[in-house]
């Protein structure tokens, strides 16, 4: 009975422990199931705002325009159907929002409860060949005679190919996620050029010149730096930082990819430090000592020997660091200034993708085309750490073969 | 210059030139935290840490943001710590080296390095939306949890790999089932470790904005939950709020420091505390 009893007690906790184990399993395979199904429902969303069309003259050849195309004729950059390859006899543009009806149609001829507005609307379009109606689709069914574009579902090409962010524009929001790629990309990149030689010079220093004593300080510097949060980054950033990069450069705002740049160097620092420094500790005493007995210095063995022999440690190091980078939020949401245009330089503001999200997501209504895009943000996210995370996998396992 | 000299001189300026650029690190850190401090310190008075916010959050104190934050770290706390440490016990002692262990390791790691916001996202779609429980601390303390777990599984991991093998044997040997080896032998001994490591990432979890600003804090709510399905303030989201988007922001800048202080505190305290438990535990191993 002891024994019976003893087993059983054994078995459980195995079977405890081992559910444990694939929580974090399940919960990867649940973020990806979730992120992915609500962001792909972009895609099924319509190019113009929900609940609208946009409507022409009944002889208007026009069959289909892009989402940016909309944005400029509503806009007023493009003037002429000729600009869209259109011919149509009045070839002005001309603008119908509801706004304007009273502008063409004597306004008390509009009934009380709006029962006749797709007639008045089709009226205005009939004798306005060259113009362009942006219309609550209810207005557009019975009693409407002119032409409801269909101009299709949001797709791929002017997601990830779009040069404009801009998601609630009106008719069409501009959903391109060109400009915060590249925000998010300059920024990570002036943090990573910023922080590689500290973090190199640090983990050198710490690995294979500090005495014990000055190790013992180094060490919770590191540590602490890791712990600070990173609001309070973006607080110092932005207090700090971004009013001294104003002065030094002698710009109107401060809040730049620089500052960006600079606050994500220091959190960046403690990742890189940790990783390489391992790493450089892992050179086996022998190759050193056999550096140092055949008459090189310290310097020498360490620029020959230690580095060389720990580089892939160091270059995980440098990538996990690149990925903190690129994943962090609060501290360049507070500092970078957030405009959604393609960053020229490293002194204009910038936006990323975590910001974007952190940014909109309050203000998104739950299940509507912005909202599903900032998932989407989310996806794009999720796949730049997992290949972070592959390419450092590969990195350390083939350190591993290399000892072996 | 003869090569013997060149080579001295290289490494002298090498050395010093490393020595340099750590001096700056240290002094970067000693920057900010002193710039925090000293601003932060003048804010700080018993009112301050016991008031509801008043005037647009221009003045009184903070008292609601900082039960927020102890309620949602202690939430996660409480779902991520039993099982991050079962789970770093299971990869540990149980696990062989097949693939499923090498899967789920990787899966382990990559939920380390998930970015912040993207848990936020995940947080709120499935927490808040469909499972119903809305803008509140469980929601939030859940979100963190997920975020503290890879944490927690890889300091017990860590922990326990510094066990020397012997002692398992030994127990074994000595007729004890592997249960008993582990809760007897292999556990009171990876202690200290894992204990300091929860208590650093208790530090991290309390400074978390990102995942918690959909899925459990408040802008501004002067009172204090009944409830886990209440929502409230944060101290980290705060911070954000009366640094960049509050009513007005020159004049909330002393109770912004205030706040500033008091999470660099907290993060600073534990670490005090991780460290004087690591060199307690130490000399203790030492004088047995």
């Amino acid at each position: 009975m002891f024994r019976g009893k003893k087993y059983f007690i054994e078995a459980l906790w195995e079977g405890l422990l081992k559910i444990s184990g694939s929580v974090t399993s399940i919960i990867i395979i649940l973020i990806v199931l979730f992120l992915f199904s609500e962001g792909m429902g972009i895609f099924k969303k319509k190019v113009v705002e929900d609940g609208y069309v946009i409507a022409v003259n009944k002889n208007n050849p026009v069959k289909d325009l892009s989402p940016e195309q909309i944005k400029n004729i509503f806009d007023v950059k493009i003037v002429s159907w000729k600009e869209l390859g259109v011919n149509i006899n009045e070839d002005e543009i001309s603008l119908l929002r509801l706004d304007d009806i009273p502008n063409y149609f004597p306004e008390d001829q509009i009934a009380e409860d709006m029962s006749n507005l797709p007639q008045i609307i089709s009226q205005i379009l009939k004798e306005h060949p060259g113009m362009i109606a942006f219309i609550p689709e209810d207005f557009a069914k019975k009693g409407f005679s002119e032409k409801v574009l269909d101009l299709g579902n949001i797709n791929l090409k002017e997601f990830f190919g779009g040069k404009e962010w801009f998601p609630t524009a009106q008719p069409a929001p501009q959903f391109g996620v060109i400009p915060i790629v590249m925000g998010t990309l300059w920024v990570s990149l002036g943090a990573i050029l910023i922080a590689l030689p500290f973090g190199i010079a640090v983990s050198i220093y710490s690995a294979e010149l500090a005495s014990k004593k000055v190790h013992k300080i180094l060490k919770p510097v590191i540590e602490l730096l890791a712990g600070i949060p990173s609001v309070v980054y973006g607080f110092f950033g932005l207090i700090v930082i971004v009013p001294l990069i104003q002065k030094v450069f002698n710009l109107d705002v401060g809040e730049t990819g620089l500052a960006g740049s600079i606050v994500l160097a220091i959190m960046a620092l403690p990742t890189i430090i940790t990783i390489a420094e391992d790493a450089l500790r892992s050179t086996p005493r022998a190759m050193k000592e056999a550096s140092l007995a055949l008459g090189a210095n310290k310097w020498q063995t360490i620029l020959k020997v230690t580095i060389p022999y720990s580089i892939s440690g160091i270059t995980a190091g440098v990538v996990l660091g690149i990925g903190r980078a690129i994943g962090e939020t609060m501290a360049v949401l507070m500092v970078t200034g957030n405009a959604a245009v393609i960053p020229h330089t490293l002194l204009e503001p910038v936006r990323t993708i975590p910001a974007t999200i952190a940014a909109e997501l309050g203000e998104a209504p739950k299940g509507g085309a912005h909202y599903e895009a900032l998932f989407v943000l989310g996806c794009i996210l999720f796949i730049i750490t997992l290949i972070i995370n592959l390419v450092v996998e590969y990195i350390s396992s083939k350190n591993k073969n290399k000892v072996a | 210059m003869d090569y013997n000299k060149r080579k001295k001189l290289n490494q002298a300026s090498a050395f010093w030139i490393f020595r340099i650029m750590s001096l700056a690190v240290i002094a970067i850190l000693f920057w900010i935290l002193g710039f925090i401090i000293v601003n932060g310190f003048q804010a700080i008075s018993w009112d301050f840490l016991t008031k509801m916010p008043e005037d647009g959050m221009t003045k009184g104190g903070i008292y609601p943001a900082i039960i927020g934050t102890l309620c949602l770290t202690a939430g996660s706390i409480i779902f991520a710590f039993p099982i991050g440490v079962l789970s770093g016990i299971y990869l540990n002692e149980y696990a062989g080296k097949g693939w499923i262990v090498r899967f789920i390791r990787m899966m382990t790691n990559n939920l380390g390095s998930i970015p912040s916001i993207v848990f936020g996202l995940f947080g709120m779609s499935l927490f808040v939306n469909t499972l119903g429980f809305g803008d509140s601390i469980i929601a939030g303390s859940l979100t963190l949890g997920l975020l503290a777990l890879p944490v927690v599984i890889r300091t017990t991991e860590e922990a326990l790999k510094q066990i020397d093998n012997s002692y398992r044997t030994g127990s074994l040997a000595l007729g004890a089932t592997k249960l008993q080896t582990i809760v007897k032998v292999v556990l009171p001994m990876a202690f200290p470790n894992i204990i300091t490591g929860l208590i650093l990432s208790v530090g991290r979890v309390s400074g978390e904005t990102a995942p918690i600003m959909f899925t459990a804090v408040a802008y501004f709510l002067p009172m204090l939950p009944s409830s886990i399905f209440d929502q409230v303030m944060a101290l980290p989201y705060h911070l954000y709020v009366i640094s960049t988007s509050g009513t007005d922001i020159e004049a909330s800048r002393t109770m912004a420091y205030g706040t500033a202080f008091v999470l660099i505190m907290i993060v600073l305290i534990l670490n005090l505390i991780a460290n004087a438990l690591r060199r307690y535990f130490s000399n203790k191993v030492k004088t047995n």
